[in-house]
């Protein structure tokens, strides 16, 4: 309210500072730039200009395309809701709950970030296999069997995706005005309701952000999947993989599988623009 | 104030006559300390009022269990409150920027606390919409805050706190956000509500106006520290520091009496100065006198005012319709109010020599 007034003229001046200053775009700056524009939008191109349109209907109706788009969906769908379940409250504690070696459980929690997903699937084999640290408990005791399974996708996909997640909410969180917190508490609201009736939806947009981003990154998981899941078509073969098989037997049918990621890679762009290109 | 015999709120739990608020807060911060004892009774509204940073909100944010105390107690109506998490003291905070909860209308704002006292969504929203009707909002029950203006927002924010029926009422700075004008019309509806309310109220600001309007007793705090409490009239004519002083537009001394002689001395220079008083007083004293009574003159009048005294103009500044003319000892500093006219027929530049004359029946003694 009262930051309005003083906060326009120094969007004004930030605004100044960004114009460049007049002058020629210096030749040694400006070929790269083109040149890598032209890297990243040629081969999407490159895939459009050879797609077999005229039976791109008939591919996609092929019931292993199908199979492998539904199972896509339904297991990213999944990873999805188990990276909110898991991850909103992991954000929360990070953000709102000093705990000593927070700092180390932040780095932690980004680690998936950095390593080869490949890594994450022999990772995930070694605890949740049938001979794994953890697995084979699951397997005596319940009979569960996660590597190989529709299931252990979904896990493949949630371990490489809930730091995006995590990193989205956190960042919401604290960015949060603390004081709207403070006056709930005053009004008799506990810690959960606290959480429930004003944290979350506060943050709403950060962790439907989260969310969305996650989900790409689940639909496009091919590493940590193959390894820990495998590659059987209607039970593990997801949308990558049967892109990646089809290369090798049926090279327009990969085509129409890739133009089905990048639609919906376009789509999630679309759905996150007011947060990356508006806001920057 | 008893609770200064008893510091240790070891003793939590009932006491006769311990209705109302009943306070001593002690907050340890690495730049920062505060002690403040601070009692109000039912019905009564306390002001605290002080300088930016003498911790009148970290007073208030102990009240409500918002900051950690290291000590003293906090007892409202005779429990203690100290222990207990915010959530379950039981007490309405208005705060300074009224943080309404964007994602919730106006009516659910003001139904949020009646929900966490577990009443119904239908039960709690109608008490809402009753409380909404009371700050004269029922028209605007649907809007969401960032709909409304300031002075609704405000009251918005009164109706939220005062519909769980707390026991001490706490307001931060509860007109700061908003414009000179919706000021006036907002601190007259918050003057009435206030008077409606049963309980304890304990007020922030550095508004003295606000203080002298809204409350029935003040509390200075300076630097963490009580320095002066009083009712508004008591603190407007009897101030005890510079900056009490200066809030309510005195000019104050230190000085020493004997009968009806004050020795002044002056604090920026050290210089001495007797004045003549009519109050009767020995030993350490306060002299104060309005800036109005100070009569200046070109050259040095004749049938002279026995206190008398030639200063240099510090500064000359219009105030309203009067100019506030800055004299710099020694002997003396001090503020004086003449008209514009004056201000030509007596050539006040800065940095001029003038004669400066106060009557002793203008002056005001009392014991430091």
């Amino acid at each position: 309210m009262t930051a309005a007034p003083p906060a326009a003229p120094s969007a004004e001046r930030a605004a100044r500072a960004r114009r460049a200053p007049s002058g020629r775009v210096p030749l040694v700056l400006l070929l790269p730039a083109l040149l890598g524009l032209a890297f990243l939008v040629l081969p999407l191109a490159g895939l459009l200009w050879r797609a077999p349109w005229s039976t791109l209907g008939t591919r996609l109706a092929q019931p292993h395309v199908l199979e492998a788009l539904r199972l896509s969906l339904v297991t990213a769908t999944l990873a999805t809701a188990l990276c909110l379940l898991l991850g909103v409250p992991l954000a929360w504690m990070l953000a709102r709950v000093p705990f000593r070696g927070v700092r180390l459980v932040r780095a932690l929690v980004t680690v998936p970030l950095v390593l080869p997903p490949v890594v994450g699937g022999v990772a995930l084999l070694l605890v949740l296999g049938r001979r794994g640290v953890v697995g084979q408990w699951l397997d005596a005791w319940f009979g569960i069997t996660l590597p190989f399974s529709t299931a252990g996708v979904v896990l493949a996909e949630t371990f490489v995706a809930m730091p995006f997640l995590v990193i989205s909410v956190e960042g919401a969180i604290r960015a949060a005005d603390l004081r709207y917190e403070e006056a709930a508490a005053t009004l008799g609201a506990g810690r959960w309701t606290v959480f429930r009736r004003v944290t979350l939806p506060l943050v709403a947009p950060g962790v439907a952000a989260g969310a969305v981003l996650c989900w790409a990154r689940a639909l496009g998981e091919f590493g940590a999947t193959i390894t820990f899941a495998g590659n059987f078509p209607g039970r593990t073969q997801t949308m990558p993989l049967a892109v990646y098989l089809a290369l090798e037997t049926d090279p327009q049918a990969a085509i129409v599988l890739s133009l089905v990621l990048l639609a919906v890679s376009v789509l999630v762009l679309a759905a996150l623009r007011d947060r990356w290109t508006g806001a920057a | 104030m008893t609770d200064a015999t008893d510091a240790t709120g070891t003793t939590a739990g009932t006491r006769a006559g311990a209705a109302g608020l009943d306070a001593r807060l002690v907050v340890r911060r690495a730049a920062f300390d505060l002690d403040l004892a601070l009692a109000a009774a039912p019905g009564e509204v306390v002001a605290l009022l002080g300088p930016n940073g003498a911790g009148k909100s970290t007073a208030l944010r102990a009240l409500a269990g918002l900051v950690p105390t290291a000590g003293g107690h906090v007892r409202v109506d005779g429990t203690d409150l100290r222990h207990l998490p915010p959530d379950r003291r039981g007490i309405g905070m208005v705060f300074q920027d009224y943080l309404l909860f964007p994602h919730l209308s106006a009516l659910d704002n003001v139904a949020f606390g009646l929900r966490c006292q577990g009443l119904g969504r239908k039960a709690a929203r109608a008490r809402a919409a009753a409380w909404l009707d009371r700050v004269g909002l029922a028209e605007h029950a649907a809007a969401r805050p960032r709909a409304l203006s300031g002075g609704q927002a405000q009251r918005v924010a009164l109706a939220r706190a005062l519909a769980v029926e707390p026991r001490l009422l706490l307001l931060d700075e509860p007109l700061s956000a908003l414009d000179a004008h919706t000021r006036l019309e907002i601190r007259a509806a918050l003057r009435r509500h206030l008077a409606g309310f049963a309980g304890a109220a304990v007020l922030v600001t550095h508004d003295p106006l606000d203080a002298m309007v809204l409350a029935d007793r003040l509390v200075v705090v300076e630097d963490g520290r009580l320095v002066q409490r009083g009712s508004p009239a008591e603190i407007a004519r009897r101030p005890r520091t510079d900056y009490v002083a200066r809030l309510v537009g005195l000019n104050l001394y230190r000085g020493h009496a004997r009968g009806t002689v004050v020795t002044v001395r002056d604090e920026q220079d050290g210089d001495m100065i007797d004045l003549n008083v009519v109050d009767y007083l020995e030993g350490d004293v306060f002299l104060s006198f309005a800036p109005a009574s100070v009569a200046l003159y070109r050259t040095r009048p004749d049938g002279s005012p026995r206190n008398l005294w030639q200063a240099r103009v510090g500064g000359v500044e219009r105030q309203g319709d009067r100019v506030r003319v800055q004299l710099e000892g020694p002997p003396l500093s001090a503020a004086a109010d003449v008209t514009p006219a004056a201000v030509a027929e007596l050539e006040l530049i800065e940095g001029s020599t003038i004669w400066a004359a106060v009557k002793a029946a203008e002056t005001h003694v009392y014991p430091a």
